[in-house]
């Protein structure tokens, strides 16, 4: 019934898009945009996309602008940075992104710091997505998650979508952005349907690149987080609210630049601190947050130390069991909230 | 005019000069000169095609003083280069070019401005052929602001129009060079990309994948492996299992050239520059050239090579000397115009040091600034947490 009364309103009901749905239609509009666009990786043309994000988009566009590239990652992503830097705007696919440690060289010495090193003469307006992190049994090698890394390195943008806002607007902004915007899906998300508002289906909306987004308010604790874990972060605030524990759920969405203005804000109000990621503790997206609380205003509304909810710091075992005690559960945060608030 | 008077003063002071015993009885005028000849050249090796450069080529006067003034310009830029970098002026990395000139000529002979190249760190040569002045080349040497990128790159990252520099990871500018044809042949410009590597880069996996991918694609790419014999003090015989550098692209034609004859090199590639735009897809070159310096600066160059073999390439190949014989024997230039040419060359290097060694180094403010480009201002974290500094775009 609220459907149908949107539908007569405005013509645009908010709908059900899943992930996957939401960054194919993101770059189908994007090709469509800007000629300049194009895509290109592994099996992103005949094949549809390894995991089918690029439906249709061969069909619709051709072979000039949905490119299959053969298994030789160092070679394409060094071909999509040179065509951006000779006027180009590449969509550059890592199947996943381990592959993109074969490249890694590409992303950031070539991509990530030629605008600094030209003095300004050379920018790289390129994407390099694909799926991050821990998936479903793909063990030690298929499992990295990779924010840490590019997140370390200034001339990189890192982007990290959760729910289907996110990815659309975001590889919007990023295709649109004049830099190399390094965007880390997540694999297991790409099924997951959210509600999309009518705005957020429009052809030019954009989620800007650098602002974190509160999911959810509270006024007890502040959790942070990226990508999939945003969504372990509002289970477990939903379990907590029954028992009297408000939190404030923080979408990061961008890795870098950090928007922790948004997240001192919040531990200014809530006085404590949790980060919540899926990759490995050490020098990771949490540990940097923690740093920067420390050396800004929020440390002294801290009412106790700000904590980590990480990935074990293991590789990635295959059997279930091991795995599903390698990554952070939502039991994990509960506990952790419940630690920090000393209850 | 000046010349002339020159001409005339030295015909008339007796001085015949070192043409041989030329009639020359009136004062020698600019319509004297050949303006025109054409000169045998070395045949090059083939792979994979039918035919190859031609076999002559033709020089005009006019052309043949611009090679020999950008040759000597590049000389004279890499040899003051030394002198700063021994100074302590120059720092860091420094790899010069001296004797292999004719290869950064030759090639700009042979495309247009409207192409594009791409090259690793021993750059500064290119930088001069595609537009960079030896000014803000020199400046960007001893990292002052008015060098080419504001003193910010330094000597392997000067960039220019349609270069894609100087680029300091050994065989990560050929993928790149590729990227550059395929958005060439995206835009339907009819441009190509010239892409350029070493012997010792010739090895590299990433140079395998992108003949692959632009033989599949037909880009239009010429590769161009500027053999100079070693990489750093590893000769070619102990690097590569095959050293037919230009048989090495296997499904990609390939051609192997006189580097150091710059008239070799301008009609290799031309003929390269044709197959390309052609439609074929991507050619193979290999210059065979020589480097008189070490690796870099910090390479004598003499552990893993003899004196003898430098001085033998030094008499008998060098592409300077190369050219001149062949227009001084022609009737195409006067030992004093060349020698004229030499001197404002040397007075245009002692004024591009002056301006290297006196003009300021780049403002702190400039510290952080193009991380993005297109960008708001943001805050930058410096050594510690209350240092923000500023970064523009």
């Amino acid at each position: 019934m609220a459907a149908l009364r949107c539908f007569l309103r405005s013509g645009k009901p908010a709908m059900e898009v899943t992930v996957r749905d939401a960054l194919n239609q993101a770059m189908d509009e994007e090709l469509e945009r800007d000629d300049r666009v194009f895509l290109l990786g592994e099996e992103v043309a005949q094949y549809d996309g390894a995991y089918k994000v690029s439906r249709g988009l061969w069909k619709k566009y051709g072979d000039k602008r949905i490119i299959d590239t053969p298994i030789t990652e160092m070679g394409f992503a060094g071909i999509a940075v040179g065509s951006a830097m000779a006027g180009l705007r590449p969509i550059c696919e890592f199947m996943t992104f381990n592959f993109s440690m074969q490249a890694i060289d590409q992303v950031i010495n070539s991509a990530a710091k030629t605008y600094y090193m030209s003095a300004g003469l050379q920018s790289v307006p390129i994407v390099f997505r694909g799926p991050n992190g821990a998936s479903a049994g793909v063990a030690a090698q298929h499992s990295q998650c990779f924010a840490a890394w590019y997140g370390h390195c200034p001339g990189l943008k890192v982007v990290s979508p959760w729910n289907s806002e996110d990815a659309r607007g975001l590889l919007k902004s990023a295709i649109r952005d004049d830099n190399p915007v390094v965007f880390l899906e997540n694999e297991l998300m790409y099924g997951v349907p959210f509600e999309l508002s009518e705005e957020a289906q429009s052809k030019d909306f954009t989620v800007p690149i650098g602002k974190a987004k509160i999911e959810r308010q509270g006024n007890h604790i502040t959790l942070v987080s990226h990508s999939r874990m945003v969504g372990h972060c509002l289970d477990a605030a939903a379990v907590l609210a029954k028992e009297g524990i408000e939190c404030e759920v923080i979408n990061l969405r961008t890795i870098r630049p950090m928007d922790i203005e948004t997240i001192e804000a919040s531990v200014i109000k809530t006085n404590h601190l949790v980060t919540v990621e899926g990759g490995w503790p050490q020098f990771g997206v949490g540990a940097e947050i923690c740093a920067r609380i420390m050396e800004g205003p929020a440390f002294n509304y801290l009412d106790a130390p700000a904590v980590r909810v990480t990935g074990v710091d293991i590789p990635m075992p295959y059997a279930k069991i091991l795995e599903d005690h390698s990554v952070p559960q939502i039991k994990d945060i509960m506990f952790s909230v419940k630690k920090t608030l000393n209850v | 005019m000046r010349k002339m008077l020159t001409i005339i003063s030295t015909v008339l002071r007796g001085n015949a000069g070192k043409n041989g015993a030329r009639a020359v009885v009136a004062a020698r005028t600019y319509a004297d000169f050949t303006q025109q000849a054409t000169f045998d050249i070395k045949k090059c090796d083939v792979h994979k095609l039918e035919e190859g450069p031609p076999l002559t080529s033709t020089l005009t006067r006019e052309d043949g003083l611009k090679y020999y003034r950008t040759m000597q310009t590049m000389r004279r830029m890499e040899l003051k280069a030394d002198q700063l970098y021994k100074q302590k002026i120059i720092r860091g990395f420094c790899h010069l070019y001296d004797g292999q000139e004719a290869c950064a000529v030759g090639i700009e002979a042979g495309i247009n401005l409207t192409d594009h190249l791409i090259t690793a760190y021993r750059a500064h040569g290119y930088t001069l052929t595609r537009g960079g002045t030896v000014r803000e080349i020199m400046a960007e040497l001893t990292g002052r602001r008015g060098g080419i990128a504001k003193g910010k790159g330094g000597s392997m990252h000067m960039y220019a129009k349609n270069f894609y520099g100087g680029n300091g990871i050994v065989g990560a500018q050929v993928p790149l060079g590729a990227g550059v044809a395929l958005a060439c042949k995206y835009q339907e410009k009819n441009e190509l990309c010239v892409c350029l590597y070493g012997d010792g880069a010739a090895n590299q996996g990433q140079i395998f994948e992108t003949y692959n991918m632009a033989s599949l694609w037909k880009l239009p790419c010429i590769f161009i492996c500027e053999n100079n014999k070693y990489g750093m003090g590893t000769s070619v015989e102990r690097a590569a299992a095959s050293t037919d550098y230009y048989k090495r692209g296997d499904f990609i034609p390939g051609l192997r050239v006189d580097g150091m004859d710059v008239l070799c090199v301008k009609e290799a590639t031309k003929f390269a520059a044709d197959f390309c735009r052609s439609g074929k897809g991507p050619i193979l070159m290999e210059l065979q050239t020589y480097r008189y310096h070490g690796h870099s600066m910090s390479d004598p160059g003499v552990s893993y090579r003899t004196r003898e073999e430098i001085q033998e390439v030094r008499s008998k190949s060098d592409p300077i000397s190369m050219l001149k014989d062949r227009m001084l024997n022609n009737n195409m230039a006067s030992v004093e115009e060349l020698k004229e040419i030499d001197i404002e060359v040397r007075k245009e290097i002692e004024d591009a040091a002056q301006f290297a060694t006196t003009d300021p180094e780049p403002p702190l403010e400039d510290l952080c600034n193009h991380i993005f480009y297109n960008e708001p201002p943001m805050d930058v974290r410096g050594t510690n947490p209350w240092s923000k500094l500023k970064s523009m775009s």
